[in-house]
């Protein structure tokens, strides 16, 4: 495959989509790519709408995915997904969390959280998959495995074998929590 | 080893490799991953320097001492080292300088856009400019290089993406050069007019032989391919051109920016049809080919504002420009907020509910200019608080005292408000400064600094006393207050500000989320109480929000803090904490 494929990783400051972004790249290397990830740090973190571009392929040149170019988009919180939609193909495919974590616009009142969203996105041609991450972490062990929940609904659509999967979490999660990573993205993958 | 790293952690990686021995910094997003990982070295000593004046002069003198050195800042940190710079250039070096300056474009953290190759041509110093991981790496090995053979401070400039991108690298060995003997030379190192004037024609000889450096060295390379059209780039920039173009432009990629390759620019312009040139913020190496007497297209058809990227270049080249679908619904807004718990928010809380004008400054605490506190009136840099309080007090002719406060954080207060208050001490205005003390370097993301007690390792380091030091230059109003405590806040403030001499009020409590601050239990709303009257709300804590005209509490978010407790009139918040 030369040309390049484009995943974005998208939630809010603080949701831990770091661990995410370094299993792909570690994945995409391992499996012979040339791969580049970028993210913003500073400010936006503080709670903010925050993105991780993973790019992959025979050469990979740009570091950001720009709109209309993204393959996946990885959502960790639903009003993500509908705000980064515009970066997506139009067949690209939308892996989501349903959480929903409501913007200060929102908790002031100014505006509402939309309704319906995994239908009006569905309705715009875009392929959604859309799953109750935390739940399934938590069934896992802990509430913060929603990444890893996340990476296991991906491998569905990544043609990608598991062993390449188990190899980059075994070298990625610390030992102690190996198993219920593993477990989170069983979960994730069967869901 | 081939790895997958972070353009900073690979800059970091090239001075390890380089032998750097001695590494002071003042961190700033994006430069401060560079520094941090330098620091997971046993080798090279690393050091968080007050402010980035004190780590430039450092590196100066580690440099003197004949190791190799270096001092990494973000842009507008370069104007506070500007002044070391400009007369190191001067006197060159013992063993090499490299300085890291990494600009912002698009602000993702900053508050102005300011491109830092002016700082270089007007340094007169080279500045050396990566476009991925591997780049940075080998760069920070050549600049070392290129400081020693050329006998000047060599600056190595990042941009965001560039910083905070990951691409493949591969690592080698570390190699350390021999300890360069320190020789007195008072002509080459004592800038006194008699000295300087004679170095002056030496750092013009030098930017001389560094342009016929740069022409042969491989650090700037031509790419032939289609010759429709020639682009000029360097950094993040290039690799949106190849993006966008391939093989079907020729492309000229410069690694160095200042000085630049003449004869190759003009010898490229002459093999193209059309010369373009592709280079964020400022018409720098554009400006330079028109001087050049080349005709050439840039800022005619790109913005001199925020970031490129790869839709950009094909809009601004007339190509087709991908799009994607949108839900028809208007999705808020998701801005930065302060976290629940900051102890920022009861303070500001307390500004804002007394009316206060408060001239702020560079931190965390910036969020406090955001609805519905909107207590800040002024952030201007690091420092100018405290410095503009006093203009702003004395230009009022008593107009300004007793509603005016200056709100600057423990960090920002090391780096460059001292001097302000030692101009309030001094010249005695009726000033009010608030410290925001939170024990830790919070924006940047929990660096140490000279007031927490730690070292960049997290060892223990001095630690310097703010009551004590504030009661030294003359202030006989110091206080202490808890910032979770709104009585204490509003009786401080109310004090302070009616007091007829200047004060210090230091409000202190650690930055909620630092690993050793111990939270409480989330708080719950006892909806049979709730009245849903919204003046939880007033503070703008993430973790409370408005369900069926009820407050409700994130306990994901909530550590317990007890503020909106205390904005509650009929005590509807009541602690999760199981009794025992």
């Amino acid at each position: 495959m030369s040309e390049t494929k484009n995943v974005m990783i998208v939630g809010v400051g603080g949701q831990g989509s770091l661990l995410a972004s370094k299993l792909l790249g570690k994945l995409l290397l391992d499996a012979g790519y040339d791969v580049k990830v970028s993210e913003v740090h500073g400010m936006s973190q503080r709670g903010g709408s925050v993105v991780t571009y993973v790019r992959y392929g025979e050469k990979v040149y740009s570091p950001v995915i720009d709109k209309g170019e993204a393959d996946y988009i990885v959502s960790f919180e639903l009003l993500e997904a509908a705000r980064w939609l515009p970066y997506l193909k139009k067949d690209g495919q939308i892996v989501t969390n349903i959480q929903q974590i409501d913007p200060m616009p929102v908790i002031t009142g100014a505006q509402e959280y939309p309704t319906d969203l995994v239908e009006k996105m569905k309705a715009t041609g875009a392929k959604v998959d859309a799953l109750d991450c935390l739940a399934l972490a938590e069934q896992a062990g802990s509430s913060k495995a929603v990444n890893i929940v996340l990476m296991g609904r991906l491998s569905h659509y990544f043609n990608m074998p598991e062993e390449a999967w188990q190899k980059a979490m075994e070298a990625m999660v610390p030992a102690k929590f190996l198993e219920m990573n593993k477990k989170a993205f069983e979960l994730g993958k069967n869901a | 080893m081939k790895e997958l790293m972070l353009g900073n952690k690979a800059f970091a990686r090239g001075l390890y490799e380089a032998g750097c021995c001695f590494v002071s910094s003042y961190p700033g997003t994006p430069s401060t991953e560079v520094t941090e990982e330098a620091a997971k070295y046993d080798e090279i000593y690393c050091e968080w320097a007050p402010n980035e004046k004190v780590a430039m002069e450092a590196a100066f003198g580690a440099s003197l001492s004949g190791r190799r050195s270096f001092c990494g800042m973000k842009h507008v940190g370069l104007n506070v080292a500007a002044d070391p710079l400009y007369t190191m250039s001067y006197t060159g070096v013992n063993g090499g300088v490299v300085i890291c300056v990494a600009d912002d474009a698009g602000m993702h953290s900053s508050q102005n856009e300011q491109d830092s190759r002016h700082h270089a041509i007007a340094a007169k110093v080279p500045m050396l400019e990566p476009s991925d991981s591997k780049e940075a790496l080998e760069f920070a090995k050549i600049a070392y290089q290129i400081s020693e053979d050329f006998d000047t401070p060599v600056i190595m400039k990042m941009c965001t993406r560039v910083a905070h991108s990951q691409s493949v690298v591969e690592t080698s060995e570390r190699v350390v050069p021999e300890r360069k003997a320190y020789e007195k030379n008072i002509p080459k190192y004592v800038m006194m007019p008699g000295n300087a004037i004679r170095r002056h024609p030496f750092v013009e000889e030098r930017t001389r032989k560094l342009r016929e450096w740069s022409e042969t060295s491989g650090i700037n390379r031509v790419e032939m391919g289609g010759t429709a059209i020639g682009i000029i780039t360097h950094s993040t920039s290039y690799q949106y051109v190849k993006e966008v173009f391939g093989d079907s432009v020729s492309v000229l990629k410069l690694g160095m920016v200042n000085p630049l390759p003449e004869k190759m620019i003009k010898d490229f312009a002459s093999k193209v049809e059309k010369l373009v040139v592709v280079e964020e913020l400022d018409p720098i190496i554009e400006n330079h080919c028109k001087a050049l007497g080349l005709t050439v297209s840039g800022k005619d058809i790109l913005p001199l504002e925020g970031e490129f990227s790869q839709n950009m270049l094909r809009g601004a080249f007339g190509k087709e420009v991908p799009s994607g679908n949108a839900v028809e619904d208007t999705i808020p807004m998701r801005p930065p907020v302060m976290c629940a718990g900051c102890p920022h928010r009861g303070l500001f809380y307390t500004l804002n509910k007394n009316k206060c004008t408060v001239l702020g400054d560079i931190g965390c605490y910036t969020l406090g200019a955001v609805a519905p506190l909107s207590a800040i009136d002024m952030t201007l840099c690091m420092g100018a608080s405290v410095s503009a309080i006093h203009g702003y007090n004395i230009a009022g002719e008593g107009a300004n005292e007793g509603k005016t406060v200056a709100v600057i954080g423990d960090s920002t207060f090391m780096h460059s408000g001292m001097t302000g208050l030692a101009n309030i001490a001094y010249n005695q205005s009726n000033s009010t400064v608030i410290i925001l003390d939170n024990s830790i370097t919070g924006m940047t993301g929990h660096q140490q600094n000279p007031t927490t007690g730690y070292n960049i390792k997290g060892d223990p380091a001095g630690k310097i006393d703010l009551e004590a030091l504030c009661r030294a230059m003359g202030f006989n109003r110091v206080r202490v207050v808890d910032p979770y405590d709104l009585k204490a806040c509003d009786a401080a403030v109310k004090e302070e500000l009616a007091a007829n001499e200047p004060s210090v009020i230091i409000s202190r409590r650690p930055c909620a989320l630092l690993k050793y601050v111990k939270h409480n239990a989330p708080l719950t709303v006892n909806t049979d109480k709730c009245v849903g009257c919204k003046s939880c709300m007033r503070i703008g804590c993430p973790a409370i929000s408005i369900k069926d005209g009820k407050a409700r509490v994130d306990a994901t978010l909530c550590v317990g803090c007890g503020v909106c407790e205390q904005m509650c009139g009929v005590k509807a918040f009541e602690s999760t904490k199981k009794d025992n």
